[in-house]
């Protein structure tokens, strides 16, 4: 038996055989053509035989769900098709008597190379694409019959040097257990398919995996990044168990998703959504969601020319505030800046976004952009209490300055005869260190915290986990970010206020105990793991957790915090 | 000629699925369809020379089009602002 460690890219678990894929590089004879207008004719076919092949795959694929595979192979059938690539093809035959297959890979190298001079990662993983349809073609023009997925004719986990769409598109669906790949991280493209599959996959787990023979015993387990080759009985049958284990557990979480999650020493613990979309809606409700902890509104701004109007959104939050009843429905305002642009709003290219003018920055800063959205969530809230967060707050000022434009919002409605919220609770997102050291000054100003553990880990550690080099560094179990939780916990605490979760953290099973401990009063979570965290809360005792919250913030190393946590764990 | 000048909103840029769709809606129409970005331009109806403009997001790109329906062809491209953009992950 042998370990080999890469990074988690896609949870969960594959058993079986290896599967090494190799992209085949057809081997072909630069040659002469007899006669150029019969060789044109035969790369033409040749041409419009790949692109039907990769139209059905992308057929294929959109009817399994798979979006963004999709999306890739429907471009590359375009690309067999493109008018500039068939000019080049048609003219090194006829012009120099070349074969197909070399006027072929001449003409794809050349947009590949071209793609590729262009620095850019997306282009980059086009250039691939490019070089992929034109083996696509050779294997056509060749006769090949031995496609890189041939051999997989048993489910299989995938061991590749990385793994693009047009990569999996040669492999049969029903056969692929999971991936594993050499190089790349869990922000890369395999990464990202998996997920969308549903597959575990390992990243970076080094060369050595591409010379695993074929059929080699393995158990890829996508969580804890690790590929074991050979395992041992006694490690395949403690696999076996623990999958068998998640699955009834999972099936068992779904049947109580409905009731409540009460500790078994008697506290009823809040577990909501965190929501994007209006059409996450559904799932939120399905998974048990007693409210919505989070309502990202970003995507009423995104994917458009220019910002929504005060009554596009008016619907909009009136629809999800409805599907919701009397429950709580939390509506952060805009935070876009960061990574999050928004082009309409022209704004200047900053060094260094993620410091720069993001969330309510931007919103004090644009009142024509943040009037229409208070406004609207106001008439939408009339008659129920509307809940409203500020995200990225620094300072006491900006609460200040934030809560004086919602009261004038608030009397020009009311000025205007229409109805607006009167029962009013206002809150702000702790994902700043600065917020959390003056938690207790900011506590006096605000109704609720709402710790954003994503942003106040690389905040925090000034490390951005999106970025393999740091990613190790950035832990939520960090004692830094740790402190920084319990103190704003006890200064909201100490003012009677109350502090919720919704960052990753809060939807993590194993980091729940210790959150209880910390005395978090509400979590607010991914829709998909709402069950399980409350299937977690109703086996822990909280008075309990106090000791193991001490005792992690006594830690020195976020490791000793994760065994410490996951020794907790039910 | 007419021209029209847009603004690519889509997060990855004009790439897969934006410039796919550029593309498949550009050869709908009969008029030559030219994509202008800084220095470089393509040809519409060809999404490897759109590929190759590299044009990310927040990229300013005009649309040229020249021939009997170009004033159709570019209302309906003019639609590539508001459509099919990847949310980002």
């Amino acid at each position: 038996m042998k370990t080999l460690r890469g990074v988690p890219a896609s949870a969960g678990v594959a058993i079986g055989p290896a599967f090494p894929f190799r992209r085949l590089t057809p081997r072909f004879e630069r040659q002469r053509c007899a006669d150029p207008a019969v060789e044109w004719a035969r790369g033409e076919a040749a041409l419009a035989t790949a692109a039907a092949r990769l139209t059905a795959l992308a057929i294929r694929a959109r009817d399994q769900g798979l979006a963004q595979q999709a999306a890739v192979l429907q471009a590359q059938a375009l690309m067999l098709d493109d008018p500039e690539l068939l000019d080049a093809v048609r003219t090194a035959i006829e012009e120099h008597a070349l074969c197909a297959e070399a006027a072929l890979s001449d003409a794809a190298e050349r947009y590949a190379e071209l793609l590729e001079a262009l620095d850019d990662q997306y282009l980059a993983a086009r250039a691939a694409d490019v070089r992929d349809v034109a083996r696509r073609v050779l294997h056509v023009l060749l006769g090949l019959t031995d496609a890189p997925g041939a051999n997989l004719t048993q489910p299989a986990i995938i061991l590749a040097d990385d793994l693009a769409s047009s990569d999996i598109a040669w492999l049969d669906p029903a056969f692929m257990l999971g991936f594993c790949t050499a190089g790349g991280s869990a922000a890369s493209h395999t990464a990202i398919l998996a997920r969308e599959l549903g597959l575990p996959a390992v990243a970076g787990a080094g060369a050595e995996i591409l010379r695993i023979p074929a059929d080699t015993p393995l158990i890829l387990d996508g969580g804890e990044g690790l590929l074991l080759l050979d395992p041992a009985p006694a490690t395949f049958a403690a696999y076996e168990a623990a999958g068998l284990a998640a699955q009834s557990r999972s099936a068992e979480a779904q049947a109580h998703a409905h009731e409540p999650a009460v500790t078994r020493d008697g506290w009823r613990a809040a577990v909501l959504a965190n929501l994007s979309s209006v059409a996450g809606l559904q799932a939120a409700l399905a998974a048990g969601a007693e409210g919505i902890g989070l309502l990202r509104t970003e995507f009423l701004y995104f994917e458009r020319a220019t910002a929504p109007t005060e009554d596009e959104q008016y619907l909009a939050y009136r629809a999800i505030f409805d599907a919701f009843g009397d429950r709580s429905v939390v509506l952060r305002t805009l935070d876009a800046g960061g990574d999050k642009t928004l082009p309409y709003l022209r704004l200047p290219p900053e060094p260094n976004p993620f410091l720069g003018l993001r969330g309510l920055r931007l919103c004090l800063r644009r009142p024509e952009l943040f009037r229409p959205q208070l406004r609207a969530a106001l008439r939408a809230g009339a008659g129920r209490r509307l809940k409203i967060m500020f995200p990225m707050v620094t300072a006491v000022a900006e609460v200040r300055a934030a809560r004086a434009e919602l009261e004038n919002c608030r009397r020009a409605l009311v000025a205007e005869g229409l109805p607006a919220a009167e029962r009013l609770e206002v809150g702000i997102m702790v994902e700043a260190p600065a917020a959390a050291l003056i938690a207790d000054h900011l506590a006096a100003e605000v109704d609720f915290f709402s710790i954003g553990t994503n942003d106040l880990t690389q905040y925090t550690l000034a490390a951005d986990r999106t970025n393999a080099e740091v990613a190790d560094l950035a832990s939520a179990y960090h004692p830094a970010v740790l402190r920084l939780v319990q103190g704003v916990i006890v200064a909201a605490h100490r003012q009677g206020k109350l502090v919720a979760m919704c960052g990753e953290l809060a939807g993590d099973p194993t980091a729940l105990p210790l959150l209880l401990g910390l005395g978090v009063d509400e979590l607010s979570m991914a829709p998909a793991v709402i069950p399980l965290a409350k299937q977690v809360i109703r086996t822990l005792d909280r008075s309990a957790l106090r000791s193991l919250a001490q005792g992690a913030l006594a830690l020195s190393e976020p490791d000793a915090v994760r065994v410490l946590v996951r020794a907790a764990a039910p | 000629m007419p021209q029209i000048t847009l603004t690519i909103l889509n997060r990855a840029g004009l790439h897969a699925r934006a410039a796919a769709w550029l593309a498949r809606t550009a050869r709908q129409f009969r008029s030559d369809i030219t994509v202008l970005h800084g220095e470089r331009q393509a040809s519409a109806k060809s999404i490897l020379s759109l590929l190759g403009l590299g044009a990310g997001q927040g990229a300013l790109i005009t649309l040229r089009a020249e021939g009997e329906d170009a004033d159709r062809a570019l209302q309906a491209l003019g639609r590539l602002a508001s459509h099919d953009l990847e949310a980002g992950v």
